[in-house]
């Protein structure tokens, strides 16, 4: 057998955002041996784009506000889908999180009192989003990277991983390549924490960045782990429409939260005859369905979108409070966001879906595999809420850190038959055996075109099915697909691998949106308007049986009646 | 439809020369959205480091036309068409491959910097106004450009006594944190060769975030250390008080 470059450790976490670096300090509070793999140099991952803020009921700006208000909020936006516990957890930790961060080192923008300034949010009843400006999740990952160097985590950056390893039906391993040389790596490890983030880059129009191929969702379901309400893709309602090349490119809900307008080209405040209470702060399934019908129906800007306008703000304030939504306007767009509007649309922005796990512990249902943040199912629902995510990184990337740890102690040895590695090694190189075939670019291209066209904001049964179809098409020709050139850092080969995990989400997630007929927070089907209370009581789970998908519905789990009431209370 | 030429780096540690290739030009486009194009139909294998393309991340910094850019950030409009734009990678670092450069150097010299310390009695309040200045410090997005441009890194190569500019940023960022209790004077003296430093504004210039790094973080690091190690005033006070010197 081939020797091959090996690293031991308890506890192996792949991606290193916000997750799955909460996740690596919480395994080391437990005193366990941690290693991080990221595909990306450390500190560049997605939470680092993260703008808006924290969502915790602190309640330093609000005082009414506590976790049962946030829990509640969550339940709501997240159309009662969510997992209650994990919801309940959130709310419950989330403030001690933020605190913990602070304690660290964060200097989160203050209240006059000197505490942390909280600022508005769709959704949330109070104001609610403890914030640095407009770089919030910065500020976090530099945070939890300082403490993670300083308190020895092992970081492995540009390294990616291509295949779970398994101990019968437990796992013990990963196998990949490091960027740089091409030169394989195999991980072994008693707990696996996968943080790797979500699914954009399958779509056209994202404000995802090349990392978010859902690689680590197909990672999981690979090792035959289930993966829950994959229909429930959130698009943003405000990315950037204009210039061509920045289009999807995130506008932060804090542009609402600071009081921003969006407006449709006839002047109109069109919010209100979508969500005539909560406006501009409306959740976000509403408001990205309600720039996308004025867009539709012949009100939308030059370039296709709405109008978001700040500009009634002092020009100061807008520099202090969003800077780098300034700058962004500034530099790619050529519009001075103090002196007029932006024009923003509807960008596929996060995965409320993926892998399904245990609330208290985010273990999947692969002993030993564990998930957390946007790669884990359950907190959101069917509809996150701005805010909820850094928050969900936060309180159950720690759970996940803890518990693998544990885990980790339980474990005895693990091993790894070499056969298995043998075959992960031999299917990274075969793109580089195959002479004329598919080129990974055009495959991606068409990939994208697919879902933004037949698996977007508003479906429909009959394009469903034919996404369907189109993706069959896809597989195959991925399996021709050839990578020109060495193995020495080549983007080319990692998108043919990037490729099969995007395949793979993006049928898991057609698969389950077929399937839900109804309309329910970011699933919206024309030919199924409206809720349906039979399909509210169940998730839609995807598993592997052999080489195929299969998908089945699971009940959503019952809350207990003190909740059940505070869900129903009317405020 | 408009055309732009690329004179772009292509090789590794071995050596490289410039290869040529044709873009064809889009209203508002930026150098990586070049890059990308290059990518899906003439080079697949062309290595380029991006993340977020919007700024926020540091990762695609490279040397266009001879300056240090955020890729993601140069737009196609600001640069003179009627000759080939050229694309290299920063020169300071060793290259890995065509755009990408090892710059793990950085992150050894991150680890020398001891954390964030604050007192055991802490009470966590702090006025908009003392986190103000700390802020702009942390807004530093890693880009390693400033890195780049320091003649003590790109000229001199003093990689082993000198931390450069974006630790000086750091270093600031906890230094002026209002409920830090640590002094790293000795550090920023000896270890990061803060003295080195001729404040040539070189990084100022580049810093995409627009920190001030030579006013605001470098010149106050560099009068805590003369405060501490070269005032002879000073020096006699803490003798005369038996007060500890500066750790």
């Amino acid at each position: 057998m081939t020797e091959f470059e090996t690293h031991d450790h308890d506890v192996l976490i792949i991606g290193a955002g916000g997750a799955g670096l909460r996740a690596a300090l919480g395994a080391l509070s437990e005193g366990a041996n941690v290693g991080v793999v990221c595909k990306s140099l450390l500190g560049k991952a997605h939470t680092v784009m993260a703008e808006g803020g924290i969502a915790a009921a602190m309640a330093n700006v609000d005082s009414a506000d506590d976790w049962r208000i946030h829990f509640r909020d969550t339940m709501r936006g997240g159309k009662l889908l969510n997992n209650w516990r994990m919801a309940q957890l959130h709310a419950q930790e989330a403030p001690e999180r933020v605190r913990e961060l602070e304690q660290w080192g964060a200097l989160f923008d203050r209240t006059q009192d000197g505490q942390i300034l909280q600022r508005a949010f769709g959704g949330h009843s109070f104001r609610r989003l403890c914030h640095v400006g407009d770089r919030t999740g910065l500020e976090m990952i530099r945070t939890l990277q300082d403490r993670g160097v300083q308190l020895g985590v092992d970081v492995y950056m540009e390294c990616t991983i291509s295949r779970l390893l398994m101990d019968g039906d437990r796992v013990a391993g990963a196998f990949g390549y490091w960027r740089e040389q091409g030169r394989f790596v195999v991980f072994r490890a008693k707990s696996i924490v996968i943080a790797t983030g979500g699914i954009g880059k399958a779509w056209k129009i994202t404000s995802n960045s090349w990392e978010y191929t859902g690689d680590g969702m197909a990672l999981a379901y690979n090792a035959g782990a289930e993966l829950m309400d994959m229909e429930f893709v959130q698009f943003h309602p405000t990315g950037m429409v204009w210039p061509p090349g920045v289009q999807g490119l995130l506008v932060t809900e804090a542009v609402r939260g600071e009081g921003g307008l969006l407006r449709n080209k006839a002047g109109e405040r069109f919010m209100e005859k979508y969500d005539p209470k909560k406006m501009e702060l409306s959740t976000r399934d509403v408001v990205a369905r309600a720039i996308y019908t004025e867009v539709r129906e012949g009100r939308g800007t030059e370039h296709g979108g709405a109008f978001l306008d700040i500009s009634h703000k002092p020009a100061d304030y807008v520099k202090k409070k969003l800077p780098s939504m300034y700058h962004q306007f500034r530099e790619l767009a050529d519009v001075d966001i103090t002196e007029g509007p932006m024009e923003v649309g509807p960008t596929c922005h996060y995965m409320m879906g993926g892998v399904r796990v245990e609330a208290e512990t985010a273990q999947s249902t692969v002993p030993g595999l564990f998930a957390a943040g946007e790669a884990a199912a359950g907190l959101h629902g069917a509809n996150r809420l701005g805010g909820n995510s850094l928050s969900d990184l936060l309180v159950f990337g720690r759970r996940a850190g803890l518990a693998a740890a544990e885990h980790a102690k339980r474990v005895r040895t693990t091993s790894v038959n070499s056969t298995q590695i043998e075959n992960a090694a031999r299917d990274l190189l075969t793109p580089f055996e195959r002479q004329e075939g598919e080129n990974p670019y055009t495959i991606h291209r068409d990939l994208q075109e697919i879902m933004q066209n037949l698996v977007g904001i508003y479906r429909t049964r009959e394009d469903l099915t034919r996404a369907l179809a189109e993706l069959e098409k896809l597989k195959e020709r991925n399996g021709r697909v050839s990578v020109e050139g060495s193995r020495m850092f080549n983007p080319g080969w990692h998108l043919a691998q990037d490729l099969t995990a995007m395949l793979t989400v993006a049928e898991a997630v057609t698969r389950s949106a077929l399937a839900r007929e109804e309309s329910r927070g970011a699933h919206s089907r024309i030919d199924h308007a409206g809720l349906d209370a039979a399909w509210g009581t169940k998730n839609n789970v995807i598993v592997r049986e052999g080489p195929a998908m299969t998908l089945r519905q699971s009940p959503v789990p019952q809350l207990p009646k003190d909740l059940q009431q505070l869900v129903a209370d009317e405020k | 439809m408009a055309e732009a030429v690329f004179e772009i780096f292509r090789g590794d540690r071995e050596g490289g020369q410039f290869a040529t290739y044709r873009v064809p030009i889009a209203p508002g486009m930026v150098v990586l959205d070049a890059l990308h194009h290059i990518q899906a139909h003439q080079a697949p294998d062309l290595a380029v480091r991006w993340n977020c393309k919007a700024g926020k991340c540091g990762s695609c910094s490279a040397e266009v036309n001879g300056r240090p850019r955020l890729t993601c950030k140069t737009r196609m409009d600001a640069l003179p068409l009627d000759q080939p734009i050229t694309v290299q990678p920063m020169k300071s670092f060793p290259v890995i491959k065509d755009l990408v450069t090892d710059v793990s150097w950085n992150y050894r010299v991150n680890k020398k910097i001891p954390p964030f310390t604050p007192r055991p009695d802490t009470k966590w309040k702090m006025s908009q106004e003392d986190v103000d200045r700390v802020q702009e410090f942390r807004k530093c997005i890693e880009c390693f450009l400033c890195q780049n441009v320091c003649h003590v890194l790109r000229d001199h190569e003093k990689m082993e006594s000198f931390g450069g500019p974006r630790f000086f940023v750091r270093v600031a960022g906890l230094e002026m944190h209002p409920l830090d209790s640590k002094s790293r004077t000795k550090l920023l003296k000896d270890e990061l060769g803060i003295g080195l430093c001729n404040i040539t504004k070189c990084c100022t210039e580049v810093c995409p975030e627009d920190i001030h790094i030579t006013d605001n973080a470098i010149i106050p690091l560099k009068e805590r250390v003369v405060d501490e190690f070269y005032d002879p005033l000073l020096m006699l006070v803490r003798k005369i008080r038996g007060t500890k010197d500066p750790g």
